[in-house]
């Protein structure tokens, strides 16, 4: 039955994360912004308590979830990135770790400090094209140690998780001449020799949360590290394993980043909508488009797109919660809501003129920090190519 | 709690009208493009599967099905997935039937309602839209003045689809700044049907301009008596109607581009799989999708007898845009070949056009 309510569990869950973000975030959300290496530690320490309680994995994702997201990222995204939890790597050991392994690995998101898990994918010499990955994985028979060796870059919380005792999923290759066959998911712990941090990245946007480059160097790990099978499977490259382990993570993830664009997105909706308030000026619904202003229709035109983008996000986290696959549908939601976002927290600072552009508000923060999501896990041209390849049941051979 | 599948008495109606559009319409609706005529078969037989009739509570006759508007989102898609003159024209009568079942006195649910629950397509039809540029149907220029008891109507419309054949019509008029509907059967002194209209699209679909030219109507005429209707609600159901129409029109455009570039080889390749055609089609798939969740969450509103006006006109206008975009871009897909007769998104690019014209046009 089609239904767009919430159950009342869903609905105090999003209230809890409202008054958070009100109260809590949006007073250091500039600050952070402003100091941009410098570590929230009262805001960590106060999320970890929740976190431990809540299991300690942003996972189990269903749509009161994601809208809990939604208003976390609606008081500051950077900050939500911080919240200590495992992160996308936790994502990737659910997607395809055994049951010893989720136990293994995500037990310590729920006890002791504060720790993060990130996922590394991206290298100097390869983002979206994720099968020409050159950091290597090799197994030594002799200690049954994987010997990892490479070079990742923008790990989204990378530095935080090697620093406390979290874990990166790092993905690598056993055989370069097997292209995406040969990708596999390693998870590397915080403190192994050979894994360190070279570099946090200064950014446009969400500046409190780390973006980092991780040097493997003769990184040893043991066997039982490995997510999934070691097995190299040459089939037709867009089905083998390794590779739909990792967009599998992805299809659980997209619609989450969608939610977090959706959060900024809102956060500059409500703005312009409170500034105009303030000023008394009325948004009239309704009215047909000759007798709208061209502020109430640019304010229309912004809420109808971000509503095709929520309503699309609301339907991946959905099917994601039935156990339907949703590869399409997440990658509709997050390439919708990435460019959406992006246009709805530019239009807005063009809107508001001097408020939008001065850093004396948040306005212009949003749309730094909003970009992000049209970008990583994938860009809006690599969803755009994920649906078009699915609406036309073509190979990423047929559709380069 | 949140969820997106239809249930299975939706699911089956529009398994049932999807039949529907396979077995008839699609096989004459560029023909009925053509000529302007629909077959009164079709018509026949689509009135046999009781749409309206559903919706009309038992002691009136109807089949006392649950009356919904979001079921009638989906019948609406599917219908104008099969073509948008035919859908209209098939729903042309809950113009009339779905106020008078939500709004009308008992009197006139006693009335006319059983008319809409016979053997025969009971011709029946609403007129709003008035021919000038900045229609309004807050303010409209028709007027109804109190006189006599009764009400005086006067003022011109246009796009009122069935209106020559018509026995009843659903007149909105504005008395005294809020717009309140007034049924009127056919020879009504006053009441004057002109020629039949000709249209960029929807031509097979015969619509109508009319004058009310002080024509008399008594005041148990007034749709809900006293009480009057909620016009929003009407309007709302409408936006709805014609959203969930465009969403139809998108789909077919979309599949048939989707299709044609597949087939189609240029440079030794099918057009589809360059990423220029490619990221059109993957675009136009995510609007039509994206309109048909806005409108799902719009009629779920309406009910739930909540106003929805901020909801339906968000994506009503959302669906304008997605209509005429998608179809263009059905149109662009097939470059020289969509602007040939011969290929039907000429026809959907023509029909995509109209929504932000068609007001109060369907409803559901």
């Amino acid at each position: 039955m089609i239904d767009f309510e919430l159950t009342p569990e869903e609905q105090a869950m999003i209230d809890a994360a409202h008054k958070e973000a009100l109260e809590v975030v949006r007073p250091i959300s500039r600050y952070y912004d402003e100091h941009e290496h410098e570590s929230p530690k009262d805001f960590i320490e106060q999320q970890w308590q929740q976190q431990a309680q809540g299991g300690g994995s942003i996972l189990g994702l269903g749509v009161g979830a994601s809208l809990r997201i939604l208003e976390n990222c609606w008081g500051d995204a950077g900050l939500m990135l911080v919240a200590p939890s495992s992160g996308l790597g936790g994502a990737a050991i659910l997607a395809s770790g055994t049951q010893e392994q989720q136990a293994n690995f995500l037990k310590r998101f729920g006890e002791g400090e504060p720790k993060w898990g990130a996922m590394a994918m991206t290298e100097p010499g390869a983002g979206s094209d994720t099968a020409a990955i050159q950091t290597t994985a090799v197994l030594d028979t002799e200690t049954n140690e994987w010997v990892l060796n490479g070079e990742k870059i923008f790990i989204t919380g990378g530095q935080r998780s090697m620093e406390s005792d979290g874990l990166v999923v790092v993905w690598a290759t056993v055989d370069r001449t097997a292209g995406r066959a040969g990708m596999k998911p390693f998870v590397v712990e915080a403190g192994t020799p050979g894994a360190t941090i070279d570099k946090v990245e200064n950014k446009l946007g969400i500046r409190a949360s780390d973006t980092a480059t991780l040097i493997l160097d003769n990184c040893r790990i043991p066997y039982e590290n490995i997510l999934g099978s070691p097995e190299v499977r040459r089939v037709d490259s867009s089905q083998t394993a390794g590779f739909k382990r990792a967009m599998a993570t992805f299809d659980m993830t997209r619609p989450i980043i969608a939610a977090m664009a959706l959060g900024v997105g809102r956060a500059s909706l409500d703005f312009v909508r409170e500034t105009l308030e303030k000023e008394g000026i009325p948004i009239r619904y309704g009215l047909p488009s000759h007798k709208l202003t061209a502020i109430e229709r640019d304010v229309m035109e912004m809420e109808a797109a971000y509503k095709a983008a929520l309503t699309l996000m609301l339907r991946a986290t959905w099917m994601m919660s039935q156990f339907q696959p949703n590869s399409l549908e997440a990658s509709m939601a997050k390439a919708k809501a990435g460019i959406v976002v992006a246009w709805i927290t530019q239009k807005a600072v063009e809107m508001m003129g001097p408020l939008g552009y001065s850093r004396k508000y948040l306005l212009e923060k949003w749309m730094r920090d909003g970009k992000i999501n049209d970008i990583f896990e994938g860009t809006g041209q690599i969803n755009m190519l994920i649906v078009a390849r699915r609406i036309l049941d073509y190979t990423r051979e047929e559709l380069k | 709690m949140i969820s997106f599948s239809p249930s299975e008495e939706q699911q089956m109606i529009v398994n049932m009208v999807k039949e529907f559009n396979n077995d008839h319409v699609r096989k004459v609706y560029r023909e009925c493009d053509e000529s302007g005529e629909i077959p009164a078969n079709i018509i026949d037989t689509a009135w046999e599967l009781g749409f309206i009739a559903s919706s009309i509570p038992e002691e009136f006759q109807g089949f006392g099905g649950e009356r919904s508007a979001l079921t009638g989102t989906l019948i609406a898609e599917e219908l104008a997935w099969g073509d948008l003159s035919m859908a209209m024209h098939i729903l042309c009568p809950a113009l009339v039937a779905m106020p008078v079942v939500e709004m009308g006195t008992d009197e006139q649910k006693k009335q006319y309602l059983p008319s809409f629950c016979g053997d025969k397509f009971k011709v029946a039809t609403s007129a709003l839209i008035e021919p000038r540029f900045d229609f309004d149907p807050a303010e409209l220029q028709t007027t109804a003045k109190r006189a006599n008891g009764g009400y005086i109507l006067s003022g011109e419309k246009c796009y009122v689809p069935l209106a020559a054949d018509a026995d009843l019509l659903l007149v909105y008029a504005n008395e005294g700044g809020n717009t309140q509907g007034f049924l009127i059967e056919k020879g009504t002194p006053g009441l004057e049907i002109a020629e039949r209209e000709k249209n960029m699209g929807i031509k097979a679909l015969a619509t109508y301009e009319l004058s009310l030219k002080d024509c008399k109507v008594p005041k148990e005429n007034r749709l809900g008596g006293d009480a009057g209707c909620d016009f929003n609600r009407i309007y709302n159901l409408s936006r709805v109607a014609l959203s969930a129409m465009a969403v139809g029109v998108g789909r077919a455009a979309f599949e048939y581009a989707r299709d044609y570039a597949k087939e189609r080889h240029a440079f030794g390749e099918p057009i589809a799989s360059r990423q220029a055609i490619a990221f059109m089609l993957a675009e136009m798939a995510i609007d039509i999708d994206a309109t048909r969740l806005m409108t799902w969450e719009a009629a779920w509103k309406l009910d739930r007898n909540e106003d929805a006006t901020k909801e339906a006109s968000l994506a009503k206008m959302y669906a304008d845009d997605m209509a005429i975009n998608v179809t263009n871009n059905a149109v662009q897909v097939l470059g020289g070949h969509g602007y040939i007769r011969e290929h039907p998104v000429e026809l959907w690019f023509r029909n995509g056009r109209g929504f932000a014209t068609f007001d109060g046009m369907a409803i559901v």
